[in-house]
């Protein structure tokens, strides 16, 4: 019976293109120009992971943010929940050819919490519950560009998609929204995170399709 | 570039049950598997689009008349599959698709392994267990073989008949018991229900044999069972497993 | 009766949500892309907790074009992989060793 999940878009595989079977169609929608190249609309919402689901209760959650100076600003889950909240609705693309279109989220943009922090850094590592992590740089987390999502389609964001929380930063691929997120390290230089470190690309633009190294 | 793939042509399709269907696959190069292993099978779209998934070999070479370049898959359709509506329903005798493996050292069980053997099967997990009852079967092995079998429904069930054919084979002796959780057969003693830790122990080879498990299905079910085994004083070393995820995995 | 019903069955029964993971043996066909034998029937040692298994007892975490494969019993990243366009990207750093019958 089947296991795992693997499915590519065509541009990826030209080297490697495999003979047709006659009939089969997967089961994605292409033709959309909200759709980035190599990638294939779907109506699902495929989990990724690279460990456990962890359990975080809301209790012992909480959000930091540290700086160059060793200073962390943090939240708490009542504190993250007063701060303004923003309703999302974007498109997502995964780096293993699906994008979802029109997702609906709700959270704190970074914009917000970044009011808070004090830093002359210009990159960031986001730490996850769990060990993952994953880099950003801080441009691409600001102006409108991020948040931390807590909601999904109107409900509390399910663990094995994230929850309580998770980073969501939908103009890059998105294993850079960090499920689980715990925090965010400010670093000097770009540094590369739990995939970055064998074979994604630094950076994840979808619409270059920078996947890899 | 990846030399590991092949081509592999479809010579023969039979239906197991409503959902599930055997495909035959004639692998040019192929010379035989061990009984247990498995295939990635690729399927590419006319626009490139490509799926890949793993599917255990059903057969073992020279049981039914299975060629040594030839193998088995058993496939269940699952609702929201993405390759398994089109192997069941779409793929016919003469089309093709690639195949990479056999591969799998480890869930599998080769004639020279004289030991007791113990399967247990959740569901579609009786594929790769299938392959080892063969292959007992066509060598003529001694070893002792049982199989619990749960399934839903009497219907439900694959290889009923070769099974129970099997099980009558005094050169290689095979013991079947099966555990009908939803629907029991008509005049059944036990009424259908979920197996328990106190059925397994009763049905399984005893630790004092020091069995081989081999145990297969989805994962939670994997994961109780192997479980209840280890608690009832099995070796964990003399369980293997092969899980084939549960809720949520897609296929 | 779908098939998905009969796992969340079961899972209901056995408690536990699924897990998300599968044996080490579910990659044995991607590692057949780089290795000439078979590595899931080789025994491997943890780096991090020292535990000695087959590669096939170790947990998979399929990852898309990828894998994650953790020790079963310190929960710590053994080896991973991704697969790219003409490459595969290969850690194994998590294992201290590995033991393969030639």
């Amino acid at each position: 019976m089947p296991r795992g999940l693997v499915s590519r878009g065509p541009t990826q595989y030209a080297s490697r293109m495999g003979i047709v079977s006659s009939g089969f169609l997967g089961r994605r929608r292409t033709d959309d120009p909200r759709v980035p190249p190599g990638q294939y609309a779907t109506d699902g919402f495929p989990v990724l992971s690279a460990g456990p689901t962890p359990r975080i209760s809301k209790e012992d959650w909480a959000f930091t943010i540290t700086n160059e100076t060793g200073d962390v600003r943090r939240w708490s889950w009542s504190e993250f929940l007063a701060l303004p909240q923003e309703d999302v609705s974007t498109d997502i693309h995964c780096v293993t050819s699906w994008s979802k279109l029109a997702t609906s989220w709700r959270g704190v943009a970074l914009d917000t919490l970044f009011a808070e922090v004090d830093s002359t850094f210009e990159y960031t590592m986001a730490h996850s519950y769990g060990g993952y992590t994953t880099n950003v740089p801080l441009a691409d987390l600001l102006d409108g560009k991020a948040w931390i999502a807590h909601s999904f389609d109107g409900e509390d964001l399910a663990p094995e998609h994230g929850g309580p929380a998770r980073l969501l930063v939908p103009h890059l691929y998105f294993w850079k929204s960090a499920k689980w997120v715990s925090g965010l390290q400010m670093l000097p230089q770009d540094q590369p995170g739990f995939w970055e470190q064998n074979g994604y690309n630094m950076y994840g633009d979808p619409w270059k399709e920078q996947r890899y190294w | 570039m990846s030399t590991v793939w092949r081509v592999a042509d479809v010579v023969d399709v039979r239906a197991e049950t409503p959902s599930a269907r055997t495909i035959r696959l004639r692998i040019p190069g192929l010379h035989g598997h061990l009984a247990g292993q498995h295939v990635d099978v690729r399927l590419t779209a006319p626009d490139g689009y490509q799926a890949v998934r793993s599917y255990s070999i059903a057969s073992a070479t020279g049981a039914n008349g299975v060629a040594e370049d030839e193998l088995e898959l058993t496939v269940e359709e699952l609702p929201d599959g993405e390759m398994s509506p089109y192997l069941v329903h779409g793929l016919m005798v003469g089309g093709q698709l690639e195949v990479r493996g056999p591969v799998g050292g480890w869930f599998v069980w080769r004639p020279t392994d004289t030991g007791p053997v113990q399967l247990i099967a959740g569901g579609s997990g009786v594929v790769p267990l299938m392959s080892m009852a063969r292959a007992h079967a066509a060598s003529g092995s001694a070893a002792p073989f049982r199989l619990l079998y749960s399934v839903r429904t009497p219907e439900s069930g694959f290889y009923r008949d070769e099974l129970e054919h099997l099980s009558r084979d005094a050169a290689a002796p095979l013991a079947v018991d099966y555990v009908y959780t939803r629907t029991a057969p008509a005049g059944a003693v036990t009424p259908p229900g979920r197996l328990t830790a106190e059925a397994l122990s009763a049905a399984v080879v005893p630790a004092a044999e020091s069995p081989t498990f081999y145990l297969c299905g989805a994962t939670p079910f994997v994961e109780t069972v192997s479980g209840w085994l280890v608690d009832a004083g099995h070796a964990p070393e003399r369980i293997r497993t092969e899980r084939y995820g549960g809720i949520g995995g897609a296929s | 009766m779908t098939d998905q019903n009969e796992h969340a069955e079961q899972a209901e029964q056995a408690g536990p949500a699924d897990p998300g993971y599968l044996d080490g043996n579910a990659a044995a066909g991607f590692l057949s892309e780089i290795f000439a034998v078979d590595v899931t029937a080789a025994r491997g040692r943890c780096a991090h907790c020292g535990d000695e298994n087959v590669v096939a007892a170790a947990r998979l975490y399929p990852h898309g074009t990828g894998m994650v494969l953790r020790c079963a019993v310190c929960g710590e990243v053994l080896a991973r992989a991704t697969e790219m366009e003409d490459s595969v990207c290969l850690d194994l750093s998590g294992l201290a060793w590995l033991q393969v019958r030639i």
